[in-house]
């Protein structure tokens, strides 16, 4: 299962990142997890919202640049060596991460690494062999 | 192939130059003799006409820019007396005022023949019907076209601009094979006729489209929508109007009267006459003309001249599409930049055309960054992808512009306008 992330131009100018999470906020859209990359001339906002299609419509009405990108979402125990488990299963299919982010919950004693790789079928695949479970918008959104 | 004129469109450089220095010789003599203003420009420098005696003395006579032509408005160029004049053509200036051009009866006949030698370069013959949808009046277009249509003995439809409706149903009734106008209005004509459906009763095979600036790109989209040949003509009343330089079947340039209009490209910032291939502010010396026969007039296009051998079998100097106006041209690093070749570029890579360049001077150099609107669809999630397509800007830009910019992504309609119109140039230099 993929769930729908959405990746947000920022321009590199003071107070755009705050203009973007005002528009999301204003909205009353709820964010789940938030990541941002940076570059030396521009940001990439991600986020996982609730309502990733009203989210979308909002910021775009904003003259906001929005994109949608299925995601994987995988829990992971909150422990040490977690994370290098799930990792290891898709270094050894050799499927390349563009990028990850986690974030934990409080409600369950778990986190969540969203993982944006070149092909999710492949990597949904190899988890699944490996008994990981890639998570469901309902079971995100319903955190 | 056919030309209007061989003996001229194909003398060789030889014979040409002989011609040209001829009639350049007569030509400072007749302004020195006929017009004080320009008289006592010569004598500004302490030039005589003798001093001209053939072209390689050409770069010895002064300029003439649009500031003379405001200074001498109305009579102060005419180096005939009214009395031997026929016709005036006019243009709104951009400085303000109009600019008025005197034609004697010889003077209109050159032009025709001018405009006859686009024609038939466009495949026209007595046998054609030649629809002219430029206006009619002071603006040269229509009288210009319809006068070389005459000389070549085609139908003229003297149908001036506007009502489109009378327009194709002339085109269509009367079975017009060339059409001339602006490229914008061929484009809406192509729309209409498609658009009523009446694509399939058209004649036309060729058209002569000028007056206005055009891409390549809208080149082929009048053609495929029209089916026919599209070719460019350029001119200035000041000159003469269109028809000073006109394009052949190659498509890839205008053939310029040179027997009746020298084209020299110079540094806008120096006036240095530019070597061939060079990208310069064109010239125009008018050599055979009576009435107002300006003499090394600054145009403010900038373009490039080339005497690459023509597949048409034309000698006559080439003149590229124009790059820009000098009055738009930026000077960044010593290189000339024009913002049109910079929209070229965006255009190209899928980018919107809002773009803005702003240049600075930091520590006695000068900065040069130029902000573009990212896009949906040049959106990517990752910043390898989005840093790939600037990379390919910039080499584009690069290319294009012979100097690197610094490309910033800006959000959707975040570049400033001011009563709608984008400021394209911010330039903070204190110089
Ligand atoms: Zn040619």
């Amino acid at each position: 299962m993929t769930i729908d992330q959405l990746s947000i131009f920022v321009e590199n100018s003071p107070g755009r990142l705050a203009e973007i999470a005002d528009i999301l906020g204003n909205a009353g859209i709820d964010l789940r997890a938030v990541s941002i990359a940076d570059t030396r001339d521009f940001g990439i906002l991600r986020v996982i919202t609730s309502d990733p299609a009203r989210a979308t419509e909002i910021l775009r009405a904003e003259d906001c640049v929005v994109s949608v990108t299925p995601v994987l979402a995988v829990a992971i125990e909150d422990t040490p060596g977690s994370l290098s488990r799930v990792l290891r299963v898709l270094a050894d299919v050799g499927i390349s991460i563009e990028y990850l982010y986690a974030f934990i919950t409080r409600k369950r004693d778990s986190a969540y690494v969203i993982f944006r790789v070149e092909d999710n079928e492949r990597a949904i695949e190899a988890f699944a062999a490996h008994g990981v479970k890639t998570a469901g918008a309902a079971e995100l959104y319903a955190l | 192939m056919n030309y209007y004129q061989s003996e001229m469109e194909c003398a060789s450089p030889e014979a040409m130059r002989a011609l040209q220095s001829e009639r350049l010789v007569k030509a400072v003599r007749h302004v020195y003799d006929n017009v004080p203003y320009y008289r006592n420009k010569m004598a500004d420098i302490g030039l005589e006409p003798q001093d001209v005696r053939s072209m390689d003395d050409l770069r010895k006579l002064p300029f003439l820019t649009k500031d003379d032509l405001k200074t001498a408005y109305p009579y102060g160029l005419l180096a005939k007396p009214l009395a031997d004049c026929v016709r005036i053509q006019s243009t709104s200036g951009t400085t303000g005022k109009r600019v008025v051009a005197f034609y004697t009866q010889n003077d209109i006949d050159v032009w025709d023949e001018c405009c006859a030698r686009a024609i038939v370069a466009a495949g026209g013959s007595r046998e054609d019907v030649v629809h002219v949808c430029y206006g009619y009046g002071l603006f040269t277009g229509g009288p210009g076209l319809n006068g070389g249509s005459h000389k070549v003995g085609s139908l003229t439809l003297p149908m001036s601009s506007g009502n489109t409706e009378r327009q194709l149903q002339f085109m269509i009734d009367l079975e017009a094979t060339i059409l001339c106008c602006t490229p914008s209005y061929a484009a809406f004509l192509a729309e209409s006729l498609i658009a009523q459906g009446l694509r399939d009763q058209i004649k036309l095979k060729a058209g002569i489209f000028g007056a206005e600036a055009w891409s390549e790109e809208m080149r082929r989209d009048i053609e495929d929508k029209l089916g026919i040949k599209a070719y460019d003509i350029y001119g200035l009343t000041e000159v003469t109007g269109p028809g000073v330089s006109f394009e052949c079947s190659e498509q890839t340039g205008m053939h310029v009267n040179e027997d009746h209009f020298v084209a020299e490209i110079i540094d806008p910032e120096t006036g240095e006459v530019l070597p061939d291939g060079s990208k310069g502010e064109l010239v125009f010396t008018c050599i055979s003309k009576e009435a107002f026969p300006l003499l090394r007039y600054r145009t403010r296009d900038i373009c490039v001249l080339s005497r690459k051998e023509c597949s048409c079998g034309r000698t006559l100097v080439k003149m590229a599409r124009l790059m820009g106006r000098t009055d738009d041209m930026l000077i960044i690093r010593g290189v000339n930049v024009f913002p049109s070749q910079i929209e070229t570029v965006l255009l190209r890579a899928g980018y919107p055309s809002n773009y803005q360049i702003i240049i600075d001077r930091v520590h006695h150099t000068d900065s040069f960054e130029v902000k573009v609107e990212m896009t949906q669809e040049m959106f990517d999630d990752t910043v390898k992808r989005i840093e790939a397509r600037e990379a390919e800007l910039l080499s584009a830009l690069r290319a294009m512009l012979g100097i690197s910019p610094k490309v910033t992504l800006v959000a959707p309609r975040s570049i400033a306008r001011s009563e709608g119109k984008a400021v394209r140039v911010i330039d903070k230099r204190k110089i």
